[in-house]
């Protein structure tokens, strides 16, 4: 029967093709613009690390007090030196790490080539544990190298790539800021976006990869300036790195690993007791005034996801609206067209329900065909917002195989949806009405 | 014409002129808005800099092997590799004027302080952009001063990148001048950041500040020059060419400052770039919205054009007999070409007082949810009428082909 159905259709179709094209290519529009801004929203609303996301939480500390609080009394992003510091040494969580952005000049002792600009983070050992960082070769470090501030660094591939043609370098010395390290691990491929170990220095998204990963406590003792944000609520009473280390300005991310309620609760209180003890100190007096957010939470709070994003999503499902209610009424007029032959077929014996499957057919097969239409421009579109929109974002955005069904299942769906009123007044048709004006 | 005709035409198809009318609404609700984004991205846009943007390039770079923190001595060797970069590109061919700086207008690094009118006082009255340069700063970004004087060589004070202090004299944009003291001369004023005191000593007509995007909210032109030399591990330099030099200057000026000291790393696509792309890249996520919506408002429009079309062409293929009896009953094409015209008309009509009230709708919403401003009238009304003719314009070809109808067309049988 469905084949007779697609045989009616297609004669239907073909019988009015300025209509037809009209219905696919309004279709096809409005489904492509959607898509392609979904794409773009997809890629800057992902989960960066989905398997972990809900066990990974980003602590804050009001080291400012009621003057650096936000409209909304949320305490800083970020933690200054001296409470990171603090935090790691208590070590309450399972993992953790406090981490920040370092920008040092890397070269390859003896090779002859010219230094560069590398993008990096001097984290704790365990921050390679507790986000899974894949490696290609070699690891990370022990804790006692932590303690012991060891000359190593962890590399990116495509650093790796760079300096030593992607062979394995682990063993290998690095010159970075013009102190030699030793590698000792190459990642994997491993670029999470958003950056979510460092929302505050990248807002979200990086389209550099991060290079170099050294010991935090081996990069404060050479002095390796913050290359990140740096915001100061007073600023620091000496007028030098080790100055910033004593002040109460932020540039510290910090990250730790709680896996259940339980330890999530236990740490609340671990921090609302640290900022209790800060303030007995007399170094803040104020209540306490910290959060714990999960990752998931924290990009949300830190509105990772451009409104222009939101907007633009919202502004294309309405395009794809007006499509839809266009199509409604060229659906109706096309339908409704065909009365006399609705009234043969149902005096002929046809039941409503032949009639609805007959022109819902009719509306899919418009669907499809608007979708296949949908899939090249969608195409066009995801490629061209590639040009207009920031890199960081347009990098993210691009086509797979989930997108491309996506847009095909949108469109078949938007077209049965846009068919349903029509192919209702075309089922009421009365045979005898019908029959008898003819 | 006597409406009552096409009113009671109408209401034998309800749901085509529902459907058209809901269409339009939709449209004018959408168009409207999404037009309101486009014109203030690019108000952006094109907001001035203060600057003389010709002819201007920037040079970034970072030492090797020469860090601040490396202790007593650091701050001065280094400026003494500063101050040589400054004179290798000032002797350039084509160069007119070279000053160090921290960062300039539309740059996206920023450094901001909080500044107050007395040392207590805790809430600031601004916060500024703070840009730090030598002498040959303002007349190199071409910058209006328009009050006071211009800073001179010995008040410039080499300092380190980490070094906050503020210098004895600042020179401060107009718009954080008025902020600051509204009515008054800021001339010889103190101001405070973090309890430090330093005196105005020039106001500058208008000067942008570095951060344009942050939360799509536009900056206020507070903007304050120190005389300060910024001794850290990287330098920038903002350069001045002669007219029609700049090219060349651009590309001869990584090689000269090689030659003069190669332990730097100036970045291949970034190092060197002029203030067009710079201003390029600022606002690229303005213009791409911008666009983003200039191309939906252009498919909206379409469709919504070529569905009147559609289903008006259906309805005068439906009314053939019908218009062949009003022909041969005397009316004129011309009255036939006015009833669609004045039918489209009353439904777009309808379609367009719907449309307005989703579009003020639209408008509250997305102002209560991404700080957008308030759209004003004048968006709507253009909005309106755009529709409206847009309707007119899509029903004419229908419309004539029905007036062509003939009168002959009476006597057919279906």
């Amino acid at each position: 029967m469905f084949s007779y159905y697609l045989e009616l259709a297609l004669r239907s179709l073909k019988r009015s093709p300025g209509l037809t094209l009209l219905m696919v290519l309004a279709i096809g529009f409005g489904v492509s613009a959607s898509m392609t801004t979904y794409s773009v929203f997809r890629a800057v609303s992902g989960d960066p690390i989905p398997w972990k996301s809900s066990q990974l939480f980003v602590p804050q500390i009001d080291m400012w007090g009621p003057t650096g609080r936000s409209a909304d009394g949320e305490p800083p992003n970020a933690l200054d030196y001296i409470d990171a510091v603090a935090l790691m040494r208590d070590h309450r969580a399972k993992l953790q790490s406090a981490s920040y952005r370092v920008a040092p000049t890397v070269q390859v002792p003896g090779s002859g080539r010219h230094p560069v600009s590398v993008s990096g983070h001097a984290v704790y050992s365990e921050f390679f544990p507790m986000l899974d960082v894949p490696f290609a070769y070699g690891s990370g470090w022990a804790v006692d190298a932590d303690t012991n501030q060891a000359a190593i660094v962890v590399i990116s591939g495509e650093l790796n790539r760079k300096m030593f043609n992607g062979q394995n370098s682990v063993g290998k010395m690095l010159e970075i800021a013009g102190k030699d390290y030793q590698i000792v691990g190459v990642l994997g491929k491993w670029d999470p976006q958003p950056r979510f170990y460092d929302v505050v220095d990248t807002g979200g998204f990086d389209t550099n990869s991060d290079d170099v990963f050294i010991p935090f406590t081996r990069a404060i003792a050479m002095g390796m300036s913050n290359a990140g944000n740096l915001s100061c609520n007073n600023n620091p009473a000496e007028a030098s790195f080790a100055g910033l280390q004593r002040s109460t300005c932020i540039w510290i991310e910090y990250m730790a690993e709680l896996d259940d309620a339980a330890a999530v609760q236990k740490y609340r209180e671990y921090l609302n007791g640290y900022a209790l003890t800060q303030k007995s100190a007399g170094r803040f007096n104020w209540a306490p005034n910290n959060r714990l957010r999960d990752i998931p939470q924290f990009l949300d709070d830190q509105h990772v996801v451009p409104s222009d994003t939101k907007v633009s999503l919202m502004v294309a499902l309405g395009l794809l609206i007006v499509c839809l209610v266009n199509t409604v009424g060229l659906l109706l007029a096309k339908f409704l067209r065909r009365s006399s032959e609705i009234g043969v077929r149902r005096a002929l014996g046809a039941p409503q329900a032949a009639i609805y499957a007959q022109f819902l057919t009719e509306a899919g097969i418009v669907g499809l065909a608007g979708g296949v239409v949908g899939l090249v421009l969608t195409g066009v579109g995801v490629f061209s917002v590639g040009l207009v929109l920031p890199k960081d974002i347009a990098a993210l955005a691009h086509i797979n195989f989930s997108l491309l069904l996506l847009t095909l299942v949108v469109a078949v769906v938007s077209a049965v949806l846009a068919g349903l009123y029509p192919t209702f007044r075309a089922s009421r048709v009365q045979p005898a009405w019908q029959l008898k004006s003819n | 014409m006597s409406t009552h005709p096409i009113l009671a035409a109408l209401r034998r198809h309800k749901a085509g002129v529902v459907l058209i009318a809901l269409q339009i609404a939709l449209t004018l609700a959408i168009v409207c808005n999404a037009i309101f984004i486009i014109g203030q991205r690019i108000d952006r846009v094109n907001r001035p800099t203060g600057i003389d943007e010709a002819n201007l390039f920037v040079v970034s770079q970072q030492w090797v092997g020469t860090q601040e923190s490396d202790g007593p001595g650091a701050i001065e060797k280094i400026d003494s590799l500063v101050r040589a970069d400054i004179d290798t590109l000032r002797r350039m061919p084509g160069v007119e004027s070279v000053a160090p700086a921290n960062s300039m207008p539309l740059l996206n690094s920023s450094h901001t302080n909080g500044i107050t009118l007395t040392p207590e006082q805790k809430t600031p009255t601004l916060t500024a952009t703070i840009f730090e340069g030598d002498d040959k700063l303002i007349n190199t970004l071409g910058v209006q001063l328009t009050a006071g004087r211009a800073f001179t060589a010995a008040d410039v004070q080499p300092q380190g990148f980490h070094n906050d202090n503020v210098t004895p004299s600042v020179i401060v944009s107009q718009a954080a001048a008025e902020k600051l003291f509204p009515g008054q001369s800021a001339i010889g004023k103190m101001i405070y950041s973090d309890g430090k005191g330093t005196t105005i000593i020039g106001v500058v007509k208008l000067l942008e500040s570095s951060m344009v995007n942050t939360f799509g909210e536009n900056s206020d032109y507070y903007t304050i020059i120190e005389p300060v030399r910024v001794d850290g591990d990287t330098s920038r330099y903002v350069v001045k060419t002669r007219q029609g030099q700049q090219a060349a200057a651009m590309a001869a000026a990584r090689d000269a400052l090689f030659a003069v000291n190669p332990q730097r790393v100036i970045d291949a696509d970034r190092g060197v770039r002029s203030f067009a792309e710079i201003r390029h890249d600022a606002y690229r996520s303005d213009r791409g919205m911008a666009i983003l919506m200039a191309v939906v408002c252009l498919i909206m429009l379409c469709v919504t054009a070529a569905g009147i079309v559609g289903l008006t062409s259906f309805w005068v293929g439906q009314r053939h007999r019908q218009i062949g009896v009003r022909r041969a009953l005397g009316a004129r094409k011309i009255d036939i070409l006015h009833y669609f015209q004045i039918e489209n008309l009353m439904i777009a009509g309808g379609g367009v007082v719907v449309g307005v009230v989703l579009a003020v709708g639209l408008n509250l919403w997305l102002m209560s949810q991404y700080e957008m401003p308030r759209m004003p009238v004048m968006y709507v009304l253009i909005g309106m009428v755009a529709l409206l003719a847009l309707g007119q314009a899509a029903v004419f070809v229908p419309a004539r082909r029905a007036s062509r109808v003939s009168p002959i067309e009476a006597t057919r049988a279906v």
